[in-house]
């Protein structure tokens, strides 16, 4: 039993922190602009199908393809925001789910296209593979490595809001755009910047993820329930929220995965659903 | 095109569309599976409209309602042998408004992404429980054996889908009497105003919530009777009636045909249902594609979707035509 709970917990983590690093990007940007963006996976795909291919194709060292999917992911989104996003932030709610279901549409289509029907194979480095021994327990290697990399971009990311000045800059416009913008804040050029860096880390969560959220077609579609619950359970704008909702996600997943199999993702939406109703803006959220 | 002050009686065209499903009927025997789907899917986005387009409620569930009405039919029938086809659809309509009551009156609260998010997991928990739950609704397998008797105990379901198809012009023509009036009324009127400013609704002293609620319960209801008749048609439930695919399919619908006009429930489905008969089959990713590029498109130049295409149209065509009388005179 003891063994279980651990490998559970352990597992869970990992998939926690995955759905952190594609997902607060997510959160940043819609607390800033209030742009419903479901179209947050497309990114993450990207990052998976970049990683898979500059390795196969280039053989790119891991490392450096890690790399190449985030700055791709992240440039990739720089164009799509100015070219179509930015034309919606003054429109409703609806356009924007609209919007965004029509790009995780041409995406799949294109994805399906390329890539055929197949998960990107996922090639780990020799130095990533076999278990390494901790405790009288082995732990696969790769796991290990998800959760130390990704507290390191966590804690990268959390001192980047807290101690400095696009932090600083970013907080203020998420509590007030209007106040934000009139000290001179240029708020276009901040939720480019924001944007960017979100998008880039999906893409980056999604490379690392791959073996845990295998990358195919139809990934924009399937996990965007789990993407949308870490936000609006976590809460929009803030970064502590989305992290204790990734990891409640991660954790109650995998133990339901686990020891009740029959149940699904039943628990999982009804904890959403019964979370959602008590604080409707979330755990830690800023506005609703 | 609709509202409280504009006059509420019928014109000739708004019968147009009856005409042609009958000349449809007659004219092309072979498709009429397909037009009874598509009718099928008018009552269904219907059902949306009335929420989306005039109340303004932005839902990624409604599919919920849909598929609760459709396993209810069928789980009546080929579970417990209920096969009268009148009391399919009572119970699942009386099932999808029980669920429609008791989910609006707690979800309706919240706005935004909290109540797109609520409407999703709500959809998502039935379609865990339809996939899991295998002894009752047949899992990932489907539930086949769905039987329902000949209709008033004289038109049987034959496989040409005639009686299937008269009968949901029927359902329909009876759901688009329900939801015209309902426009065309003070409820209606009040509905707009929700959409447009809610903060001045309350000023004026409106029960928006119960309103809401009502509409909501309401288009639960239309969503169910949709859901049962595919049942009753196709004889067999399926997963793919449940869940965030058939909600998004359905917002692409009533989107290509005009959201929150009455007749952009009735453009958009045939459209998309038609187009996806030829193309979607063959070629899969250029469908998507061309969908997703096309509801960006709307999105960004067209808001009001085909009919709001054509209405710009008219209106050129009528100012060209006016100012080339007042020259001629």
């Amino acid at each position: 039993m003891f063994s279980s709970v651990v490998s559970v917990a352990f597992h869970g983590v990992a998939y926690g922190m995955i759905l952190y690093v594609i997902s607060v990007g997510l959160s940043v940007t819609m607390g800033l602009m209030g742009f419903i963006n479901l179209a947050h996976g497309v990114f993450a795909m990207a990052g998976g199908f970049i990683l898979s291919t500059v390795m196969a194709r280039f053989g790119v060292p891991f490392p450096l393809a890690l790399v190449a999917a985030f700055v791709i992911v992240a440039l990739l989104s720089i164009v799509l925001e100015r070219l179509l996003y930015s034309r919606l932030y003054a429109a409703g709610d609806l356009a924007q789910v609209l919007f965004s279901i029509g790009l995780i549409l041409i995406s799949m289509a294109l994805a399906r296209l390329i890539y055929g029907n197949l998960a990107a194979p996922v090639f780990l480095p020799d130095y990533l593979r076999g278990q390494v021994h901790v405790l009288g327990r082995d732990f696969p290697t790769y796991r290990v490595f998800l959760i130390i990399f990704s507290t390191l971009i966590i804690v990268g990311l959390w001192f980047g809001v807290e101690r400095t000045r696009w932090g600083a800059m970013v907080r203020a416009a998420v509590d007030n755009r209007g106040m934000a913008q009139s000290v001179g804040i240029n708020t276009r050029q901040l939720f480019m910047a924001t944007f960017a860096l979100g998008s880039g880390l999906a893409g980056l969560g999604g490379a690392l993820g791959a073996d845990i959220l295998p990358v195919q077609w139809s990934y924009p579609f399937e996990h965007l329930v789990y993407f949308l619950i870490v936000v609006a359970v976590g809460g929009l704008g803030s970064l502590r929220g989305p992290f204790v909702a990734a990891l409640l996600i991660g954790i109650a997943d995998t133990a339901c995965k686990y020891w009740i199999p029959e149940f699904g993702a039943f628990l999982i939406y009804a904890a959403t659903i019964g979370i959602l109703l008590w604080r409707p803006m979330g755990l830690f959220g800023v506005r609703a | 095109m609709s509202g409280y002050t504009v006059d509420p009686r019928i014109r000739w065209t708004e019968w147009l569309p009856w005409v042609a499903a009958i000349a449809f009927f007659f004219t092309l025997p072979e498709y009429l599976s397909l037009g009874a789907r598509i009718l099928i899917y008018i009552l269904f986005a219907l059902s949306l409209d009335l929420i989306l387009g005039y109340a303004g409620i932005i839902t990624l569930g409604h599919s919920a309602f849909f598929g609760l009405g459709a396993y209810t039919a069928g789980v009546l029938s080929a579970r417990y042998g209920l096969t009268d086809p009148f009391l399919q659809l009572l119970a699942a309509a009386a099932a999808a408004a029980l669920l429609g009551i008791a989910t609006g009156a707690v979800i309706l609260r919240t706005k935004a992404l909290t109540l797109l998010m609520l409407t999703l997991a709500i959809t998502s928990i039935l379609l865990e429980i339809a996939n899991k739950a295998t002894w009752l609704t047949g899992g990932a397998d489907g539930l086949s054996g769905v039987k329902t008797d000949p209709i008033l105990g004289m038109f049987k379901f034959d496989i040409f889908g005639k009686t299937a198809f008269i009968y949901c012009l029927f359902a329909l023509f009876i759901g688009w009497l329900v939801v015209r009036r309902m426009i065309y009324s003070p409820f209606g009127a009040m509905l707009t105003g929700l959409r447009e400013n809610t903060a001045r609704m309350h000023a004026i002293g409106a029960p928006v919530y119960w309103r809401l609620v009502l509409v909501y319960t309401i288009s639960a209801t239309m969503a169910g009777v949709a859901g049962a008749l595919l049942t009753q048609v196709n004889q067999f439930v399926g997963l793919n009636v449940l869940g965030l695919e058939p909600s998004g399919d359905l917002l692409v619908m009533l989107i290509l045909g005009g959201v929150g006009r009455l007749y952009g429930a009735f453009v958009g489905p045939v459209v998309y249902l038609i187009a996806q008969d030829y193309l979607a089959k063959q070629y899969p990713e250029y469908w998507y594609f061309g969908i997703g590029v096309l509801l960006i498109v709307v999105v960004l130049f067209a808001r009001g979707g085909i009919l709001g295409i054509i209405d710009k149209w008219l209106q050129a065509l009528s100012r060209q035509t006016g100012s080339a009388k007042a020259s001629a005179r």
